[in-house]
């Protein structure tokens, strides 16, 4: 029997352990490819995709130069029909705000929909360490947390697990056998969930956009749990990151063309929610009351920058789906909330202070297929490497910075490389009779898994 | 055409081989290739991982050894030539040698890319399998070469539209090329990426090989090296019976 080990500290480390798991690495496969073939099929039915695209990455890069006013128009908006908003500047703030209102609402059953900002706080931890009782309704969701592990997908959470893993799960929960039959599957968690539904005093959900004209956020998703943790507890918590701001609705019908195609290759997702304000007077359903929270959370350092392109994001993951290193590593590997090659590029900007985030600029061959993908056009692979550039003047990089400058004063002269270029053709002979080099060194890493040149 | 010919660092080193089949296929072709004298690399294992000063001090020198020259620089890389091509004009942006780098950059082409462009305006059209032709994987007609598998490095595919390039230029030299499963996707080079995570790239080129073997044709070909030889170096240690040569050693091989 194995001994579960400590998380390596390393992205290699996470990398290397994660490739020893094949029953993984074949759902991610499975996932990551059928995602892509509908994704491709979906925008290869719209006439003017490139020019949808074009648009989108415009809106995207004017909202956030309006980013203050539109915040404040939407805000303004919302609270006139009855929402409340709330601003927080990092995940303690946000944990707080939200867990005030639980408190205050006495809401120790909570319903959650998919949020990807609530992985980013932990606020599912914060929650239950005050008593609340939290069940994900996202079927995906619903299974991480059964396994006790965050997401590893931004759009499809246990994707990397197969249908058997989820079987024993369910089984587990239900205390009886569920049959690993995805019908059987689906349709335990759909009675399990609808008393979660009945039960909660509070609703929490992620929220897709924000409508400056109207005050609205919108929604999306598949399942009708969002509707549901939205519409059914008295009080409904939707989170959001400050980024996730359109001007008007017809901003919004592009960015909806775009999002659903590039992730699940659907046309629109099956539910649409447009929110605007609590339950008014003489409605049948809805809460009583809405409450908004929008997620600084080291965003609005990034504004301005090189690397504000980033968030123009819209999480739709075709970038995880299309990377040659998400496919191989599975999104566990990344150890951040966000994988694939957003998560390599917003991680280091959300936590600039952490030595692990930074290292995930290297998990890229730079191959450029995330960029050629992103339905808003960010330049993906462009900004791995200005993060690479960024890291290169750090001290964490001092030996490799003395190995590139001396590399390029041998380099730059003629002689030298002629030199080095005999010394190849005549030591490569030699090194290639060696069974075993080293595993020390580029050469020694070349040589674990192929012979030499 | 007369043309400035750059073999890559690579080739240098390690393959010194396709710089002569590379200027040998452009000779057949009608092309006098000059042989460029004092370059050595065009900067990017250091541009690529974040070391633009250092990048530049290397791209400097081929820089220079191009010379002013109105000729077409053609290289025997996708890689180098998108460097050189695409990367070099913000490289050197702000130096004094900014505009000798934007003229650099508008006259560097990628060796299919030229051959099958050459003397017209046409721009390569695209990416992966336009130009494929069906059939067995053996031969597509008797006596013919057997079929090559092209593999369509990144740079190429994605920066210079080489991708059907490569498979025009072999089939006009009467090559029946095929695409392997997931051709779009990268082999797991990358450059330092590949001494870096070295598991995840060997991971990467598994996949890679065993979309090969699944298409019964075993000769890879691609215009860049690096790609070809971590490929290898993967093929040999799995015992596969692959061969790999640059598509320069495919378009020069002597008749």
């Amino acid at each position: 029997m194995s001994v579960p080990t400590a998380t390596p500290v390393s992205f290699s480390g996470r990398a290397e352990r994660a490739l020893g798991d094949e029953r993984m690495r074949a759902a991610i496969a499975r996932g990551t490819g059928l995602m892509l073939e509908r994704r491709h099929e979906a925008i290869s039915a719209l006439a003017n995709a490139d020019e949808l695209r074009d648009a989108a990455s415009d809106i995207r890069a004017e909202a956030l130069r309006r980013l203050p006013e539109l915040l404040e128009q939407w805000s303004d908006n919302l609270t006139a029909h009855g929402g409340q908003v709330h601003w927080a500047g990092d995940a303690d703030e946000a944990t707080a705000i939200i867990a005030e209102i639980v408190n205050r609402r006495g809401g120790k059953v909570i319903a959650k929909g998919k949020s990807m900002i609530s992985e980013e706080i932990h606020l599912n931890a914060v929650l239950e360490q005050a008593g609340a009782e939290v069940t994900e309704t996202d079927l995906g969701e619903f299974i991480q947390q059964l396994a006790g592990e965050p997401p590893s997908h931004i759009v499809a959470p246990a994707m990397h697990k197969d249908r058997f893993e989820v079987a024993d799960l369910l089984s587990a929960d239900r205390g009886a056998p569920v049959s690993p039959e995805i019908e059987a599957e689906a349709a335990y968690a759909r009675r399990r969930l609808r008393q979660a539904f009945l039960d909660a005093g509070v609703g929490i959900t992620g929220v897709n956009f924000a409508v400056a004209s109207t005050g609205s956020i919108c929604l999306v998703e598949n399942e009708g749990n969002g509707r549901m943790c939205s519409s059914l507890p008295p009080t409904h918590i939707a989170l959001m990151g400050l980024e996730r701001i359109v001007a008007d609705f017809g901003d919004l019908d592009v960015m909806l063309n775009l999002l659903a195609r590039s992730a699940t290759g659907q046309a629109l997702t099956v539910y649409t929610n447009i929110i605007t304000g609590p339950r008014r007077t003489g409605e049948i359903d809805g809460p009583e009351e809405l409450h908004v929270v929008v997620l600084d959370g080291g965003r609005s350092a990034a504004l301005g920058t090189e690397f504000s392109p980033a968030l123009h994001c819209i999480r739709c993951g075709a970038c995880l789906n299309v990377c040659p290193v998400y496919r191989q590593v599975g999104g566990h590997a990344y150890e951040s909330v966000y994988s694939g090659p957003i998560g390599a590029v917003l991680t280091p900007l959300l936590k600039p202070e952490d030595p692990a985030a930074r290292e995930l600029s290297e998990a890229s061959s730079l191959c450029g297929a995330c960029t050629e993908i992103c339905p808003v056009r960010i330049p993906l692979h462009d900004l791995l490497l200005q993060l690479r550039q960024r890291d290169a003047r750090g001290d964490a990089s001092r030996l490799r910075r003395v190995g590139f400058w001396l590399w390029s004063q041998a380099w730059s002269r003629r002689w030298i490389f002629r030199a080095m270029v005999l010394a190849a053709r005549a030591g490569l002979p030699v090194l290639r009779r060696i069974r075993r080099l080293p595993n020390v060194g580029w050469l020694g890493a070349w040589h674990r898994g192929r012979e030499l040149p | 055409m007369r043309v400035q010919f750059f073999a890559s660092c690579l080739v240098e080193l390690l393959r010194p081989d396709v710089a002569t089949a590379a200027q040998r296929a452009l000779r057949a072709a009608g092309h006098e290739p000059e042989a460029l004298v004092g370059a050595t690399c065009c900067g990017q294992p250091a541009y690529n991982a974040g070391y633009r000063a250092e990048a530049q001090r290397v791209a400097r020198r081929t820089l220079r050894a191009l010379g002013d020259d109105d000729r077409p620089c053609v290289v025997a890389s996708g890689s180098c030539a998108t460097m050189m091509s695409h990367h070099w004009p913000e490289l050197f942006e702000g130096t004094p040698e900014e505009i000798a780098a934007r003229r650099a950059a508008g006259r560097t082409e990628e060796l299919t890319a030229f051959m099958t462009t050459a003397g017209s305006d046409t721009a390569p059209d695209g990416g992966a399998g336009h130009d494929d032709q069906t059939g067995g994987p053996e031969t597509s007609r008797a006596g013919g070469p057997a079929a090559v598998i092209v593999h369509d490095s990144c740079h190429a595919l994605r920066e210079l539209g080489a991708g059907a390039t490569v498979r025009r230029a072999l089939a006009d030299a009467g090559h029946p090329t095929r695409s392997a499963e997931g051709s779009e996707r990268c082999c797991g080079f990358g450059g330092s990426f590949s001494v870096k995570l070295p598991a995840v790239s060997v991971a990467m080129a598994d996949e890679k090989l065993d979309s090969f073997v699944a298409t019964g044709c075993e000769q890879v070909t691609s215009c860049d090296l690096s790609c070809l030889l971590h490929l290898q170096g993967r093929a040999r240690r799995r015992g596969l019976g692959l061969r790999f040569d640059h598509v320069a050693t495919l378009l020069g091989r002597e008749t």
